[in-house]
């Protein structure tokens, strides 16, 4: 009782703070961030009041199931439903602001609704919120089931689980805002930084601690990656978002760094948050789902020992690619560009190591839709890494910096490789973590497949040929010497690309949309009547043992 | 199995040790490449004409900020003919050393704007801003009409010069002390601006949003977008070749 009443007094105190925060405020944005954040300590203390009242919820909310036999999968279930609300909240705002591109009507004419406001939206929200949940989720599933341990710091977990909510809940609206330090997939402002700074050291504390609590010798490799991540995201995170307030009752606040150095750490961080947020991490989801999904052992443990330190070494050089000819010196540009087509050969090792686990099993991508979607991620995986050390290249760089290549390179990795490996961990675990027997529907998984592919397709050639067509645009003389184009005739010239690329945007959404509703289904514990995905073909007559038919006997 | 993979048992048994391998192998590349440029010459040198901004000219900027112009407009052109052409010289490391934080960008949905102070008359970019389709049919911008109707809220700029002296912006206590009264006295066309020129070389001062009752947003996002581009004299510059 006397913990209880700590707990609810702590808690009490921070609604109290952040509401003197709130009415002291400098700002409009830091006022209302306060708010939220009274209301979500009131939320918090209310749970904790009522913990006696509603005990079985309670232990789900603040602590581990009593059975130490089973795994605590509790912050886990939670994650996927997280991720799949923020994945479809990211696409659609992804949707959004594509159709702003070719119709900018749908800007609205209110400040609420501008690309420039909604543009960070969409990365962070399809990044950090669904990505992020994703890899904490995930992280958390494998690293009980490969050490063989509960997680250490149960309500650390918790507490990992909804910090993590309420840092997005707070960078969201705060773009909305325009509360935003600018710096691409680093906008939050300071105290957001802080909060997340917090919330990511206690995610580090679970994770490091289950390890150590492990009942298994080794480290499993996946493990390795996801202390990679974190450990790195870290170190990124703190680093780039150094910055001075204005007021600490304010939300605005100047970078540390300020020009070229400011250029260089924003990409040192930006680069890698591609390559351990995205990159390292999920290729942590990979080293786990793609062989549980393929029932075969990994393809070479040598491979993934040298992929694995050669990865995480090259890829943090290759930030000054994001800067080729800019006012970054010659040195470093140069630098960065050999790093990233060095690192070319690791990327290519992770995913050779993921295809080649495929092995013996490889008539699963015809039968098994998951297996395909794992597949066609790495084949995306694969193509992407081999396409940004391509774009790192000074003189091919020249011609793609600025241009919207850079956007459907990207995306062939975010929605190829990262979405697709996502969606195959996540239908490999909802019926496992709510324990049902099967997915609602497995022929519904090969409908998000191929809508998704095309989508992929539609967006990644249209941007490719946007991009290169504006930075052939740009840069061509007429006979006469005089550069051909004017600005805005470029522009125009984009819009039917504009259109592709959002039609490819729609393709994916409503592939997730359709994941939406058999994950809908199989928690509900429903299952589809349907025919298998393959038919082997079955010939009654032809089912019979040859039998020595006696010759007819000639008429006598 | 081979002798590295003997050896690295040790790091897959041991937490400690695996993290803090992989900790160190993550921080080699980042401090090589970035901590030279605190002390080389050629990312730290001063060019003439470079100052801090003015503190309407940094409300300005804080819209910019705000609004996430980064995400479609640049601000640094690379030394390539076209570019040079069309924008104007290419950008300067020391142009941005006063830029917390840098707004180079790395997409061109729209025109680099390293160098647009100058090109267009204050009521062009009005004009633009409220409604950039009826000047640039092609455009695809979305309308910042709303920055005309709100005022700017500049009582606070005393503290906003004290956090960038904080992170290296070398304004003076006399610059901070007046930070308020500069602001005002850029906008308004009656006020005397000699001490402001005198602190701030180049400042261009006058209303900027054709209405001169309110100091609106609208008035500092003009008054940064003027001055983008224009503190270093290219033209003065002489050729530095040794004739061969």
């Amino acid at each position: 009782m006397d913990t209880l009443l700590l707990k609810a007094g702590g808690w009490l105190v921070v609604v109290f703070f952040a509401f003197i925060a709130m009415v002291m405020a400098a700002d409009a944005g830091f006022a209302v961030h306060m708010g939220i954040i009274a209301i979500a300590a009131g939320i918090v203390l209310w749970v904790t009041i009522n913990k006696a009242d509603y005990a079985a919820i309670g232990r789900g909310i603040l602590k581990a199931p009593e059975d130490p036999g089973i795994y605590d999968d509790d912050p886990i279930r939670w994650g996927v439903i997280a991720t799949i609300f923020w994945c479809i909240a990211g696409l659609s705002v992804g949707l959004i602001i594509a159709l702003q591109l070719a119709f900018p009507v749908l800007n609205l004419n209110s400040e609420f609704t501008t690309f420039g406001r909604l543009r960070p939206l969409h990365t962070s929200a399809v990044i950090f919120a669904f990505g992020g949940n994703a890899l904490i989720a995930t992280s958390f599933y494998v690293v009980q089931r490969t050490c063989r341990a509960r997680l250490a710091f149960p309500g650390l977990a918790r507490f990992v689980f909804w910090g993590y909510q309420l840092f997005i809940v707070l960078a969201a609206t705060g773009y909305l805002m325009g509360v935003t330090q600018s710096k691409e997939y680093a906008e939050p402002e300071w105290y957001v930084d802080l909060w997340l700074t917090i919330v990511w050291l206690c995610y580090a504390a679970v994770f490091i601690g289950t390890i150590v609590r492990r009942s298994e010798p080794h480290i499993y490799v996946a493990n390795w990656f996801y202390l990679s991540f974190i450990l790195t995201i870290a170190m990124l995170h703190v680093v780039n978002g150094l910055s001075m307030p204005v007021s600490l009752l304010g939300s605005k606040s100047y970078s540390a760094f300020a020009g070229v150095q400011d250029a260089l750490t924003q990409w040192w961080y930006g680069h890698n948050a591609v390559g351990f947020f995205l990159t390292a991490g999920f290729l942590a989801m990979m080293y786990y789902f793609v062989p549980k999904q393929a029932e075969r052992p990994v393809y070479s443990y040598r491979l993934s020992i040298i992929h694995f330190w050669s990865l995480i070494f090259l890829y943090i050089w290759a930030g000054p690619h994001h800067l080729h000819y800019t006012a970054l010196p010659d040195w470093a540009q140069t630098l960065g560009m050999v790093f990233s087509i060095v690192l070319w050969m690791p990327s290519w090792g992770g995913m050779i190591n993921g295809l080649m686990t495929l092995n013996g099993a490889w008539d699963k991508i015809r039968t098994d839709p998951i297996i395909r979607m794992m597949v066609l991620a790495l084949a995306f995986y694969g193509m992407s890494t081999f396409e940004g050390p391509m774009m790192s290249i000074k003189a091919v760089n020249s011609l793609s910096h600025y241009t919207d290549w850079t956007i459907g390179h990207v995306h062939s990795g975010a929605l190829g490789w990262n979405g697709m490996i996502t969606f195959a961990a996540l239908y490999y675990l909802v019926p496992r973590l709510w324990g049902k027997e099967r997915l609602y529907s497995l022929r519904m998984v090969n409908w998000h497949f191929w809508l998704a592919t095309l989508g992929i397709v539609l967006y990644a050639a249209s941007m490719w040929v946007a991009g290169i067509m504006q930075g052939l645009m740009w840069r061509e003389y007429g006979e006469d010497g005089y550069l051909v184009y004017a600005f805005s005739e470029v522009v125009s010239a984009m819009w039917p690309m504009y259109v592709i690329r959002a039609t490819g945007g729609l393709l994916y959404l409503a592939g997730a949309i359709v994941l939406v509703y058999n994950v809908w289904m199989t928690i509900a514990g429903k299952q589809r009547v349907e025919k298998s995905m393959t038919e082997t073909p079955y010939d009654e007559a032809a089912d019979k043992p040859i039998v020595d038919q006696p010759a007819i006997a000639p008429a006598e | 199995m081979s002798g590295f993979a003997q050896k690295h048992k040790k790091l897959e048994r041991n937490v400690t040790l695996l993290a803090v391998a992989a900790f160190v192998t993550v921080a080699i590349g980042g401090i090589v490449e970035i901590a030279p440029l605190f002390w080389l010459d050629n990312t730290i040198e001063k060019v003439e004409g470079v100052r801090p901004y003015t503190p309407l000219e940094l409300a300005g900027r804080n819209i910019y900020v705000r609004e996430g112009c980064y995400s479609c407009h640049s601000q640094m052109i690379r030394p390539f003919r076209d570019e040079v052409e069309r924008y104007g010289h290419y950008s300067l490391a020391a142009e941005s050393m006063y830029d917390h934080p840098f707004q180079w960008g790395s997409k061109r949905t729209g025109p680099d704007l390293a160098r647009v102070g100058g090109r267009y008359s204050d009521e062009w970019h009005v004009q633009h801003l409220t409604d950039p389709r009826s000047v640039v049919p092609e455009s695809v911008m979305p309308p910042y009409a709303f920055l005309a109707e709100k005022d700017l809220k500049a009582g606070d700029m005393v503290q906003h010069l004290t956090a960038q002296r904080r992170v290296g912006v070398p304004y003076t206590a006399e610059a901070i002390a007046a930070a308020n009264e500069d602001l005002m006295a850029q906008a308004d066309p009656e006020a005397v601006t000699t001490d402001l020129v005198k602190r701030y070389p180049k400042a261009q001062a006058r209303d900027f949003d054709g209405n001169p009752d309110r100091l609106t947003e609208m008035d500092a996002l003009v008054a940064y977008l003027q001055m983008i581009g224009t503190l270093v004299n290219f033209e003065a510059g002489e050729a530095q070749e040794e004739p061969r």
